[in-house]
């Protein structure tokens, strides 16, 4: 089973290959690249094509589909058009996928199942990393808040965190955007 | 009233405008609807997403809509069009070395004498070996029927004389640019953003090719239309509403604003404005020039899907081998349209509506009076500029003209 990965995400395609790779399928080839993917994916002639939903390029990509003599004729989704539950899982995690037309749907079915998986993963993944980040930059703006504070009020800590707590909850906002929008005022506001 | 919510899928086009004013507008919240839209970079994502319920509708293009009913390419599921989202609107846009040999750059000019002079370029590009490459933004697209239908109205063999290939939308400047492509037929205001950066000509607008000819359209799942059909004739009177205030003058600047939102189109106010003003930049720097039927949104009737339309498309699909001709196609492929839910949506209203559903394509030639179930309504001139007709009951004696 030869299998082309097409994601303009580098990151994203590493963990489907990997993923495809942990479950024994080694015949894959990842495109993230668009310049000359045509004649390249012709070359390759996949029997499966693995594609991130959004892909920018996949209109160029169906019409070459469509075209080539080379390649089998993939067409889009999917196994099985009586496997509504399996396509709507996929179109959810954010893969496409073009079949070779007469492919048993057997031997699709586990391929898609896992690169929805690994989908998911990574969108998992990102969202951790963008909270992490952001956990991140909020200690960071409560921090120099608090530091502010203690200097202009002379106050300590203690009194300096129990201020932005009280000011967070008299507003209804969070801890981190009093902080932040302390931090800013300060830069615009200077010494005044 | 509570509110439904209702997403539409769109690409990021100046034809994606009623969806997207009857949100920013307010005319879809005034129906109960809870308007969400969807932004997409390729046509095979807004239409995955409608096939498999992330979109309710899509702003899409008519022939992928009867290309899907009819399962070209991916299992085939129902669409029905009840609403058009515009006319025309596109342009073709060429290398500015390739339209000095062509036409009187940075002005419209008479499209069967360009074609014939591109005919004469074509063809010794084709001899010495290197065939000049045209962009379309679609395999199933308007653009690529009606270029097609042009060239081959000017001697040139679309499928042997040059190469016609896909390139999205956004890309159109980017692939004149690398010198990826000769020519591209895109809609706005792609060809704007080519002429601006000055890797591109516009030599010829669409509606010099077909007048009238439909563009985009408001696509939906049959089986979707159908379960509610209140809701579908609620959000068509909202995009009804979303055109007439398309065509107000005074709401130009305003509406280009909106466009160019982030969220929208993500492009400068002032190219978007171009299409909306009808006011035409063909080439960098020249002066704007007007072009009143640039594009219709709104009047005239262009809303209503007419199923001439519809099987024009499917004509030119056969014609262009993407289609093999038999009666069972042609017939679902008109039935996509479907004027029967226009009216029923919009007669509330007390808009004009016309009568029949069918017009011979191309057969008026100054603007005429039509038959209508209420109200007045004038349709102007339908030409193709090889001043051929297309009578839908004549799929046969039509091809004669032609080799399908």
């Amino acid at each position: 089973m030869r299998i082309a990965i097409v994601d303009e995400s580098a990151a994203r395609a590493a963990v489907i290959e990997e993923g495809l790779r942990d479950a024994g399928l080694s015949d894959v080839t990842t495109f993230v690249d668009r310049q000359g993917i045509a004649a390249r994916l012709e070359m390759l002639s996949p029997d499966v094509v693995l594609i991130n939903l959004a892909n920018p390029h996949r209109d160029e990509l169906e019409e070459l589909f469509a075209l080539s003599k080379a390649m089998g004729r993939p067409v889009a989704m999917f196994v099985d058009q009586s496997d509504v539950a399996g396509i709507e899982a996929a179109i959810d995690a954010g893969v496409s996928a073009y079949v070779v037309d007469g492919l048993k749907k057997e031997r699709i079915r586990p391929i898609l199942e896992l690169a929805i998986r690994r989908f998911r993963a990574y969108s998992r993944l990102r969202t951790e990393l963008d909270e992490a980040r952001s956990a991140l930059a909020e200690r960071k703006a409560i921090d120099q808040a608090k530091v502010l504070l203690m200097r202009k009020r002379g106050i300590d800590e203690p009194a300096a965190y129990a201020a932005l707590r009280k000011a967070a909850m008299d507003s209804g906002r969070r801890i981190g955007d009093v902080a932040d929008a302390i931090v800013t005022a300060d830069r615009l506001m200077g010494d005044l | 009233m509570s509110e439904t919510s209702f997403r539409i899928g769109f690409m990021p086009l100046v034809d994606a405008a009623l969806p997207i004013l009857a949100r920013e507008f307010g005319f879809a919240e005034a129906e109960g609807i809870a308007l969400e839209l969807v932004r997409d970079l390729s046509w095979a994502t807004v239409n995955d997403r409608l096939l498999y319920g992330h979109s309710d509708a899509a702003h899409l293009l008519a022939p992928l809509a009867i290309a899907t009913t009819l399962g070209l390419g991916r299992p085939a599921t129902a669409l029905s069009v009840p609403f058009v989202l515009g006319l025309n609107g596109n342009a073709i846009t060429v290398r500015p070395d390739l339209a000095a040999q062509v036409t009187r750059v940075g002005a419209p000019g008479d499209v069967t004498a360009i074609g014939t002079r591109l005919a004469g370029v074509a063809r010794a590009a084709r001899d010495a070996g290197k065939k000049l490459r045209f962009g379309v933004v679609h395999r199933y697209s308007s653009h690529n029927y009606m270029l097609r239908y042009w060239l081959i109205g000017c001697g040139i063999d679309p499928d042997c004389d040059v190469d016609i290939v896909t390139v999205a939308p956004p890309f159109a400047a980017d692939s004149l640019a690398a010198g990826e492509i000769d020519g591209i037929c895109v809609g706005e205001p792609w060809n704007s953003v080519a002429v601006d950066r000055g890797v591109g000509v516009i030599v010829a607008v669409t509606s010099q090719i077909w007048l009238r000819g439909v563009e985009k359209v408001l696509a939906m799942r049959t089986a979707r239309m159908e379960e509610d059909p209140d809701l579908t004739a609620r959000l068509l009177r909202a995009l009804y509403r979303a055109g007439v205030a398309f065509v107000d003058p005074e709401r130009r600047e305003e509406i280009a604003a909106i466009l160019a939102r982030p969220e929208y189109l993500d492009g400068s106010a002032t190219l978007i404005g171009h299409a909306i003003s009808d006011r035409i930049v063909f080439a960098q720097g020249a002066e704007p020039i007007d072009v009143p039927d640039f594009m219709f949104q709104h009047r005239e009737a262009a809303n209503f899907p007419w199923v001439s339309q519809a099987a024009w498309l499917y004509a030119q699909m056969c014609v262009a081998g993407h289609a093999t001709p038999n009666e069972t196609d042609y017939l679902a492929a008109q039935r996509v349209f479907r004027p029967d839910v226009y009216r029923a949506a919009l007669r509330p209203l007390g808009v004009p509506l016309p009568g029949a559903s069918s017009k011979l394509e191309g057969g008026i030639a100054e603007s005429l009076g039509v038959g209508t179930t209420q109200g007045r309504l004038i349709l102007g001139a339908d030409r193709f500029f090889d001043a051929r007709s297309f009578d839908p009951a004549d799929l046969t004696g039509y091809f004669g003209g032609f080799k399908p």
